[in-house]
């Protein structure tokens, strides 16, 4: 029964992965004064899509059928690797660490081509941002990894989060907070939340996000949503494990009900913020991006020694 | 009793702030100079047996009493220009002749208060047996030279005045680094051990040599910026030549000085530690740099007043090159010969400057017709300054060559001679052009009291270069001794 | 807590190292100066509580209240808001503060302390303070930014001296501070007059006075 525990775990991602979402908005209608749409809004909005057709243009090619499901596919494998809280993860070997990013990568890749094979220009620019900004964010996150891991010791992300659980603190719990800081605005990034990207914004020129879920439809719109809905607990994973009361000990109903408090306080958090900050110039993004790897580099530089 | 060279200047300077009698502040600065250079020669070349150390942090050894001697002679002869010039500029405000622009000259009180305290505060740093102190010390001479150089109000003079603030107090902060490694090498013999010298050269006291040699690289970088070596050297051109000419003479002839001595502080606790030779190749590097870097830019020099700034950078660097070929006592007399040749180019340079209204060399000919006492003094002055015998800078300099002749490596020697040969053609090209030639002017200045205090100083250094007489001799070798040099 | 102190005084280095606005500067410097005067509260020493509160009460004083009260008046006076052009950018500003941190962990693993210290990081954090002040000065070309840079290069030096040499001669810390103090005053003093000869405080303007430039340049 104990082995299988973290696939447990796994179901409950997949399942409580797009009420996260929907935490957020209503913490924004909070802020608001508004009622704000049901929590399970998401739930909703994609069992709407699945049941619907989708209309492809005839200038795209394979690449913009196959690319929701390509996504979807690569963040599923990256969920595989994250361990829950006092639970291991379902799969793990030293150096998987690299292996979610660059499943995330391929996931954000898929996107790319299949903004890039509509043959529109307007697409063309939002995937030429999304780009530029991963550039940096990604940079980042690798840092922020090789910070945790000089910190823990360990190379997986099974080792750094389930193994070393609570002595990872140990070393030196000022730099973990900046770590927990710099973990925060990756998240923010690479969700396209604000400062980096508004998700309400209805203005063309300036989505980035936006832009490339714009030409899909039915299925396909309802991968994306679901793979991105995945993708932002993947990353509020992160922060959320090194947070993790370990001390606790608790049974599996527990430890499940502690990080998914944890991810939704994530959530809410972004809900704030969200509500309270206004969004970055987009000459401002890689600036901002820039400062969060200096102080990754610095939480290393700190940690190595 | 030693403590009067640094409390009568300190007490006249803030007099002198609030004199409101010009007559009288210029007679209290001209007294108290005297005073001072008749005790501090008085002290150097007639050592009282009982040398008074230990009252706090104060004291006078060989090497002090040498440099306060040479310096406060120096600051006579400025103090008595000081007082001709100063009661000149108060009769009509000047115009610079490139701009076309009025200016005003700060207020006279501040200018011969920070004169006193100037003189006060390098007194400090020579009484000094703190490195803490010496630190203060240098800092406050810094600060207080500063109005100094902005005495002519006007844009070119506070572009120089804030580079060498800016410049100097970065490089007295990175000296203030070497202190604190200084401190850390010394903890080895108990938790606050203070950094004096004479505890730290006490028997059986050893510091850490990495620290030590760390502490040795800032403390020579950051007094180095202080005493003009290159490539730190930046700010010197600017704040000597806007400075007025009093105030050129004494940063070029005195201030280096005192922040050699700074350094030098230093290399005898890394001389009895056993770091001798790794200080000795530091002070090789920067001695050569500083002699190449201005010799490059003595050729072709269009301000006469950078030209002996650069002069003095190149002094400098010989400094540094004696000590590293080993001859402590060859430093040490080019250091006298240095402030005291100097001193008088720069007097003289002031005559220049207000009989021909113009800091350029182009603008400046025929001296020798017009102003023949000026001519005269200038003309000697750069060649002595360049080591033509028999003034005493030749002196220094062939005991220098001696020394690094007998070092072995006999590409020492040449570059010497060869950056020497640079800066001789340079200069005299200069001052022949000068000094020669049909007047630029019809008429020029025959005053002959601004020149005396130039006079004397060209013949101090005369007497440097002919005779040694035995007291001198003993005061040079006894400063000398401290360094760990031969003859 | 020494140990958040220390990465706090980083975080400030970077901060000031990627903000062009002035004032911004002067708010950091002074969180900066405040956080270097409680260091010693943090040390283990024998030092007698009344001194120890004293130096705190004067370095708290003098490094978060007047010299940024001073430099804060300055910039009122001379009206500059904020760094117009600046020689290094804010991105590449930043990175250079991570080269220096990374400069200064390295220099400090070649000059092991003789002595037990209540941290390991204090060496580099201070090594790392002085080159962001140092490469503060030589990458503004605004007056008043370089005499900020000025202040952080001795804030870091004061750090290292405190942190380290705290059992030295009061006297002497006391005279370090009183000399910064006196410095930035007449740098203050300086820029005054600056503004009111140039109408502006760029020193990349004044460059009347050079050897390399052509003889034409002469500013305004």
């Amino acid at each position: 029964m104990n082995n299988l525990y973290p696939l447990f775990n796994v179901i409950i991602a997949l399942a409580a992965a797009p009420l996260m979402f929907g935490v957020i908005n209503r913490i924004k209608a909070f802020f608001a004064g508004r009622k704000g749409p049901p929590l399970l809004q998401l739930y909703f909005d994609i069992w709407k899509l699945l049941r619907k057709g989708a209309v492809y243009s005839r200038t795209t090619g394979i690449f913009f059928r196959l690319a929701p499901s390509a996504g979807l596919i690569a963040v599923l494998t990256a969920l595989l690797f994250i361990p829950c809280g006092a639970y291991p993860a379902v799969l793990f070997f030293p150096g998987d660490m690299v292996l979610v990013v660059y499943l995330l990568g391929a996931q954000r890749f898929c996107m790319l081509l299949a903004a890039l094979d509509t043959g529109s220009s307007f697409e063309g620019m939002g995937a030429g941002r999304d780009a530029h900004f991963s550039v940096f964010s990604e940079a980042v996150l690798f840092l922020c990894l090789a910070a945790m891991s000089a910190a823990s010791g360990s190379v997986s992300l099974n080792g750094m989060l389930f193994t070393a659980g609570g002595r990872i603190w140990q070393v030196s719990p000022p730099v973990l907070v900046v770590v927990v800081f710099v973990l925060y605005i990756v998240l923010l990034a690479e969700n396209y939340r604000v400062p980096f990207d508004d998700p309400n914004t209805h203005l063309e020129l300036t989505m980035i996000h936006e832009v490339m879920a714009l030409d899909h439809g039915g299925p396909d719109l309802a991968m994306l949503e679901y793979a991105a809905a995945l993708k932002f607990w993947i990353l509020a994973s992160l922060p959320a494990g090194l947070l993790f009361p370990h001390g606790m000990k608790p049974d599996f109903f527990g430890n499940a009900a502690l990080f998914l408090g944890l991810i939704a306080l994530t959530a809410a958090l972004t809900g704030a913020l969200e509500s309270c900050a206004a969004r970055l110039r987009l000459v401002k993004v890689p600036q901002m991006l820039t400062a969060a790897a200096a102080l990754s580099v610095v939480a290393l530089i700190f940690l190595a020694k | 009793m030693a403590i009067l060279l640094f409390l009568v200047p300190f007490a006249a300077g803030l007099a002198a702030f609030v004199i409101k009698s010009d007559r009288l502040r210029r007679r209290l600065l001209f007294s108290v100079a005297c005073a001072h250079a008749v005790f501090s020669l008085y002290l150097c070349l007639f050592p009282s047996g009982g040398e008074d150390y230990r009252w706090l942090w104060f004291g006078l050894d060989a090497l002090g009493r040498y440099f306060t001697a040479v310096f406060s002679l120096l600051f006579l002869c400025a103090s008595f220009y000081a007082v001709i010039y100063l009661k000149e500029e108060k009769s009509r405000p000047r115009e610079k002749k490139e701009e076309g622009l009025l200016f005003n000259n700060a207020p006279e009180a501040a200018f011969t208060g920070c004169l006193l305290v100037f003189l006060a505060s390098m007194s400090l740093l020579a009484l000094s047996r703190h490195f803490g102190l010496i630190w203060i010390a240098m800092e406050a001479t810094t600060l207080v030279s500063a109005p100094l150089i902005y005495f002519h109000r006007q844009r070119s003079s506070l572009e120089a005045t804030w580079k060498y603030l800016l410049i100097c107090s970065v490089g007295i902060a990175l000296a203030l680094f070497g202190n604190l490694f200084l401190a850390v090498s010394a903890s080895g013999q108990g938790p606050g051990t203070e950094i004096s010298i004479d505890r730290l050269l006490g028997p059986g006291v050893r510091l850490d040599p990495l620290w030590l040699k760390a502490g040795f690289i800032f403390v020579l970088v950051g007094y180095g910026t202080k005493m003009g070596l290159a490539p730190m050297h930046t700010w010197l051109p600017d704040a000597h030549s806007e400075a007025p000419s009093v105030a050129s003479a004494l940063l070029s002839g005195a201030l280096l000085n005192c922040a050699f001595l700074a350094i030098l502080r230093f290399y005898q606790l890394c001389l009895a530690n056993g770091l001798g030779p790794f200080c000795r190749e530091l002070f090789l590097i920067f001695g050569i740099l500083s002699m190449a870097v201005a010799a490059v830019f003595i050729i072709g020099q269009s301000d006469y007043k950078r030209l002996l700034a650069y002069s003095s950078v190149e002094h400098m660097g010989i400094l540094c090159f004696a000590v590293a070929v080993g001859t402590a006592y060859g430093s040490m007399l080019q250091a006298a010969n240095h402030s005291f040749l100097k001193g008088a180019l720069f007097i003289c340079a002031g005559n220049i400057l207000a009989g021909f209204r113009s800091k350029k060399i182009a603008d400046v000919r025929g001296i020798a017709h017009i102003m023949p006492w000026a001519g005269v003094l200038w003309f000697a002055g750069i060649l002595a300054i360049c080591g033509m015998p028999p003034f005493g800078a030749f002196l220094s300099e062939w005991i220098i060559l001696k020394a690094a002749f007998s070092s072995g490596n006999l590409w020492l020697p040449a570059v010497y001679l060869f950056l020497l040969g640079v800066i001789f053609i340079g200069m005299t090209g200069t001052g022949i052009r000068m000094t020669f030639g049909v007047p630029s002017i019809p008429e020029g200045k025959k005053s002959f009291l601004s020149l005396l205090p130039a006079l004397l100083l060209l013949l101090l250094s005369l007497f440097l270069g002919i005779y040694m007489p035995a007291a001198l001799d003993g005061a040079v070798s006894g400063a000398a001794a401290l360094l760990g040099g031969q003859g | 807590m020494l140990d958040v102190i220390l990465m706090l005084l980083v975080l400030f280095n970077l901060f000031s190292l990627g903000s062009t606005r002035i004032s911004a500067s002067i708010r950091v410097v002074a969180y900066q100066g405040a956080a270097i005067g409680v260091v010693p509260l943090f040390l283990p020493g024998k030092i007698p509580g009344g001194i120890l509160v004293t130096i705190v009460l004067v370095t708290l004083l003098v490094k978060a209240g007047i010299l940024p009260w001073f430099l804060r008046y300055a910039q009122k006076r001379v009206n500059v808001r904020r760094e117009e052009k600046p020689f290094v950018g804010a991105s590449a500003s930043i990175l250079s503060g991570v080269a220096a941190l990374g400069t200064a962990f390295f220099i400090s693993s070649r000059l092991p302390i003789p002595f037990a210290v209540a941290s390991p990081f204090i060496v580099p954090v201070a090594l790392s303070v002085s080159l962001t002040g140092f490469f503060i000065i030589i990458s503004r070309a605004e007056a008043l930014s370089q005499v900020i840079g000025y202040l952080i290069l001795e804030n870091g030096i004061y750090l290292f001296g405190i942190a380290l040499l705290l059992e030295q001669p009061l006297l002497v810390e006391l005279g370090m501070l009183l000399d910064v103090f006196v410095g930035i005053f007449v740098m203050g003093i300086t820029v005054f007059h600056i503004s009111r000869e140039f109408e502006h405080t760029d020193t990349s303007r004044l460059s009347g006075l050079a050897d390399w430039l052509p003889e034409v340049k002469r500013s305004e």
